[in-house]
C-alpha cells in the first residue's frame, strides 16, 4: 500500500511504540445497514511524539482511538504494540494492555465518578498496575504533582464537583498516567476547557510526552492546536485518512480540499471583516462547500468528500482515491490535487491508485 | 403567510435589508396584535446600568456581577468574552430577570427600548404580565447546550409550534406553516419537521434552536456559546447564518463565549469580563490591534493561531479568583504579569485609553496601554485553591 511507504513526521522523535495496519471498523445500524466508522486507517504512533487526528463529529476519529485502546475490536485489520500483535482474548490480557494504552476522554464532568474522591479515583489504578509492592498513597502524591494539582493534599479528599473543568481533567490526566503507560490516546482532551486554560492542558500534556517518553494520539476538531501541538497530521474524513504529512506543512499548506475546507473554517483574528462581519464570502473552496444539507452524509460511492468539494467530477464519484504520495512524509487522497493544491502537486509520483472496498 | 424571508436570500445585503424586514414583519404581524405600528428607536435597545447580582450562600454572598454598565445598540452585535466563572451568563440572564434564587439583584436597571413597546420601561421593575410579554417575544435565547434545552419528546414542529402559540395569537394553519418557514430560514430541510432531537445532528439542533428565537421576531437575541459543543466547520457554518439572519431580520446580539478569537471575527464591539466586573470595552478591531488590559491580552494569547509564525503561546496561569472575598484592589494580580503594588489600590473603574482614537475603548487598569511591551507570565499552581468557585 502506497501510504506505507510514506515516513511518519513523528518517526524521528523515538521508537516506534504501536502500530495500526489497515484498521476497519463497521457497526451495524439495522435494517442491514452498515457504518464504515473507519475505514482502512493504517499509522504509526512513536515514543516521545505527538500524531494528531483531525477531524469533524462523526469522521471516525473516537473510533480509532477506541479500537487502539481496546475498547472496540475492529472489524478487520491489525494493531501492534511494540512490535507484538494485539490479541486481547481475557480479562487478564486487557489489564496488562490498558496498562501499556491509557485513554483520556473528552469530557472530564462525566468521566470521573461523582461519588467518588480524587484520591478514590487514583488509588484503584495505582492498586491494579503497579503491584502491592508501591506505596500507594505516595503514588498517588506523585501522580497530582506530575499534573500539578499542587499542594496535592489538599485535593485528595475532594469530590469531583468540587473542581473546576481545568483541575477535573488534570485528575483523568493523573489516573491515566497511573497506569504508567506507553501509549496515551486522548481523545478531545481540552475542548470542554476554556480557551484560556486550554494552553496550559496541552504544555503539561507535552511535558508528560517529555518527562515519560509517552506516545501520544491527539484527536481534535481543532486543527490549530495540532499545529503547535503535533508532529504528524492525519486529517480523517467519514472514516478515511485524506491527508497525513509533518503538522507544519499541512496547516500552511493544505493539498486536500477537506484539509483546505477545515484550515479555512478556524477562526482567524487577523482576516477581520471576513464572511463573518458581513463582508464578502470567503474565495476559494471554502466558499463552495460546507452547505448544511450536505453535512450529516458521506458518498456511499467514490471518494467520500466528493459531495461537499468544489473540484469534484466524474472520476470521484466513481472512484474512491488512495492516498498518493506528495513528498516522503506527506499524502494526500485526492483525484485533483493537481487542481486543489497546485503548489504541491508537481512533486506528484505518478498517478494513485483506486482503493479497494 | 405569503412572502417567505428566505426565498429572498439572493437579494443584495445593503438593498434588500429594508425590504426584506418588512416583509418579516408582515408576517409576524399577520398574526398579533403586539407588533403593531413601529415606534421610532433612539438610543440602544438595551441599557444596562450599575447592575449588580450576588449568590446567596451560606458563607457569604458570592458576588458574581459587580456593578457593570453596558449597552446594545440596534443591530449590534455585542460580544461578552471571559472565563468559567466570570459572570458573563450571570449578567446576561440576570438582566432578563431569569436567575432564581440564591441569585438576587441587589442594584442597577436594565432599560429595554424596543419598536413594540411605547416608551423605554425598566425590565427590573417590570410586573409579571410584562415579564411574559418581553420574553422570548422581545429578548429570546439561544441555550449554549442544544441537547439538554430541546424536548427530547417533542419532534421538531411541535417545540416550534409551542413557542409561536405562547408568545403569539395566530391561528393554527398559519401557526404551522410559520414552523416550516422558520426552518427555511435556518437552513434545515421542512422534512425535519417530524425529526426528534435525537435524530437530528449538534448542528441541526442548535440551528433548531436559533429558530425558536427567530420564532417571534424578538428585538434581541442572547447566545450563550452557541457554538462551543460543535466542531469548526459547523461552527463557522452557522455564525455566518446568524450574521446573515441579523443582517436581515434587523435584530441586536449578545453574544457570550469563553473564545475571543471567535467575536474578534463576529463582534461590532467586545466586553471582557473577569471577576464579575468588566476590565475593558473596545471594539473588536481595537481589541485584536491594541488592547490594554492585561487580562485582555492574556486571552488573545491564548489561542492558537493557524496563520503566520508560530507565535509563543502563553495562556492566562492561575485560574480566577474566589468571589466571595475579592481580593483589594484589581482581582486579576495573583494572574497578571504586569502586577505591581500599586494594583492593591485600583478601583475597577473603567477610564478611556489615553491613546487610543477611540473614545469609547475603555480600560480598567491604569499602569498598562496598548503600546506597553509584552511582560512575562507569573507563575501559578495551576491547582491554587483560589479557583474553586461555587457555581
Amino acid at each position: 500500500m502506497s501510504e506505507q511507504t510514506l515516513t511518519s513526521a513523528a518517526a524521528a522523535r523515538g521508537p516506534l511504540a504501536m502500530e495500526a495496519v489497515s484498521l476497519s471498523k463497521d457497526f451495524r445500524i439495522g435494517r442491514g445497514h452498515t457504518l464504515h466508522a473507519v475505514r482502512d486507517v493504517s499509522f504509526n504512533l512513536y515514543r516521545g511524539a505527538v500524531v494528531a487526528l483531525v477531524g469533524e463529529s462523526g469522521s471516525g476519529k473516537s473510533t480509532a482511538a477506541r479500537l487502539l485502546a481496546g475498547q472496540e475490536r475492529p472489524t478487520s485489520g491489525t494493531i501492534r504494540l511494540d512490535g507484538q500483535q494485539v490479541e486481547v482474548s481475557s480479562r487478564r490480557d486487557f489489564r496488562r494492555y490498558k496498562s501499556e494504552v491509557q485513554l483520556v476522554f473528552q469530557d472530564p464532568f462525566s468521566s470521573l465518578n461523582p461519588i467518588h474522591t480524587v484520591h478514590y479515583h487514583l488509588e484503584r489504578p495505582v492498586k491494579l498496575h503497579q503491584g502491592r509492592d508501591v506505596d500507594v498513597d505516595v503514588e498517588v502524591m506523585s501522580l497530582l504533582e506530575q499534573v500539578r494539582l499542587t499542594p496535592a493534599k489538599q485535593f485528595l479528599p475532594k469530590y469531583p464537583h468540587e473542581l473546576s473543568g481545568g483541575q477535573r481533567q488534570r485528575v483523568a490526566f493523573a489516573r491515566a498516567l497511573a497506569a504508567r503507560p506507553s501509549v496515551l490516546l486522548a481523545d478531545e482532551p481540552v475542548s470542554m476547557l476554556d480557551v484560556s486554560i486550554r494552553l496550559e492542558m496541552l504544555s503539561l500534556l507535552d511535558d508528560l510526552r517529555k518527562r515519560f517518553s509517552l506516545a501520544m494520539l491527539y484527536i481534535t476538531h481543532d486543527i490549530a492546536s495540532a499545529r503547535y501541538f503535533a508532529d504528524e497530521i492525519l486529517v480523517m474524513y467519514a472514516g478515511e485518512i485524506v491527508e497525513r504529512g509533518p503538522a507544519e506543512e499541512i496547516t500552511q499548506l493544505p493539498a486536500h480540499p477537506y484539509t483546505q475546507l477545515l484550515v479555512a473554517s478556524a477562526p482567524d483574528p487577523d482576516n477581520l471583516g471576513s464572511v463573518l462581519r458581513g463582508g464578502s464570502r470567503r474565495q476559494g473552496p471554502a466558499a463552495a462547500s460546507g452547505r448544511p444539507q450536505a453535512l450529516d452524509r458521506a458518498a456511499a460511492e467514490g471518494c467520500p468528500f466528493s459531495p461537499r468539494c468544489p473540484f469534484a467530477d466524474d472520476q470521484c464519484r466513481r472512484e474512491d482515491p488512495a492516498l498518493m504520495p506528495i513528498s516522503d512524509s506527506r499524502g494526500a487522497a485526492c483525484w485533483h490535487l493537481d487542481l486543489a493544491a497546485p503548489e504541491l502537486a508537481s512533486g506528484l509520483r505518478g498517478g494513485g491508485d483506486t482503493k479497494t472496498r | 403567510m405569503s412572502a417567505d424571508p428566505a426565498a429572498d436570500s439572493a437579494t443584495g445585503r445593503a438593498g434588500g435589508q429594508a425590504l426584506d424586514r418588512a416583509t418579516h414583519h408582515a408576517i409576524s404581524a399577520a398574526g398579533s396584535s403586539l407588533s403593531a405600528a413601529a415606534a421610532p428607536v433612539s438610543g440602544p435597545v438595551l441599557d444596562i446600568r450599575d447592575l449588580s447580582i450576588v449568590y446567596r450562600t451560606p458563607a457569604g454572598d458570592v458576588r458574581a456581577v459587580d456593578d457593570v454598565n453596558l449597552t446594545l445598540g440596534v443591530g449590534e452585535v455585542v460580544g461578552l468574552a471571559g472565563e468559567s466563572g466570570s459572570g458573563k451568563s450571570t449578567l446576561a440572564y440576570g438582566a432578563c430577570r431569569l436567575l432564581r434564587a440564591p441569585a438576587l439583584v441587589t442594584n442597577g436597571s436594565v432599560t429595554y427600548r424596543g419598536r413594540r413597546v411605547s416608551r423605554p420601561a425598566d425590565i427590573l421593575k417590570m410586573r409579571p404580565d410584562e415579564l411574559r410579554r418581553l420574553r422570548w417575544r422581545e429578548i429570546a435565547i439561544v441555550f449554549q447546550s442544544a441537547m439538554n434545552a430541546l424536548n427530547p419528546v417533542l419532534n421538531v414542529r411541535d417545540q416550534l409550534l409551542d413557542v409561536i402559540h405562547a408568545h403569539l395569537k395566530m391561528p393554527r394553519d398559519e401557526a404551522h406553516s410559520r414552523a416550516a418557514s422558520l426552518l427555511d430560514l435556518v437552513g434545515i430541510p421542512r422534512s425535519r419537521l417530524r425529526s426528534y432531537p435525537h435524530e437530528l445532528s449538534g448542528g441541526m439542533r442548535q440551528r433548531v434552536m436559533i429558530a425558536m428565537a427567530l420564532a417571534t421576531d424578538p428585538e434581541i437575541i442572547i447566545m450563550d456559546e452557541p457554538t462551543t459543543a460543535l466542531d469548526v466547520v459547523v461552527q463557522r457554518d452557522i455564525l455566518a447564518q446568524i450574521v446573515e439572519l441579523k443582517d436581515r431580520l434587523g435584530f441586536s446580539i449578545l453574544f457570550i463565549t469563553h473564545d475571543l478569537s471567535l467575536l474578534l471575527e463576529l463582534a461590532d464591539r467586545i466586553a471582557v469580563m473577569y471577576a464579575g466586573r468588566f476590565v475593558e470595552i473596545a471594539t473588536s478591531d481595537e481589541v485584536h490591534r491594541e488592547a490594554a488590559h492585561p487580562y485582555t491580552r492574556g486571552l488573545l494569547n491564548s489561542f492558537p493561531s493557524l496563520r503566520g509564525p508560530r507565535r509563543d503561546l502563553a495562556g492566562i496561569p492561575g485560574s480566577p479568583p474566589d468571589l466571595r472575598n475579592p481580593p483589594p484592589g484589581c482581582p486579576f494580580v495573583p494572574r497578571c504579569g504586569y502586577a505591581r503594588p500599586e494594583c492593591q489600590d485600583v478601583d475597577m473603574q473603567l477610564l478611556p485609553v489615553a491613546t487610543s482614537r477611540d473614545p469609547h475603548h475603555v480600560t480598567a487598569c491604569p499602569f498598562v496601554l496598548p503600546d506597553t511591551p509584552a511582560a512575562p507570565a507569573p507563575s501559578v499552581a495551576a491547582g491554587s485553591p483560589a479557583g474553586e468557585l461555587d457555581p
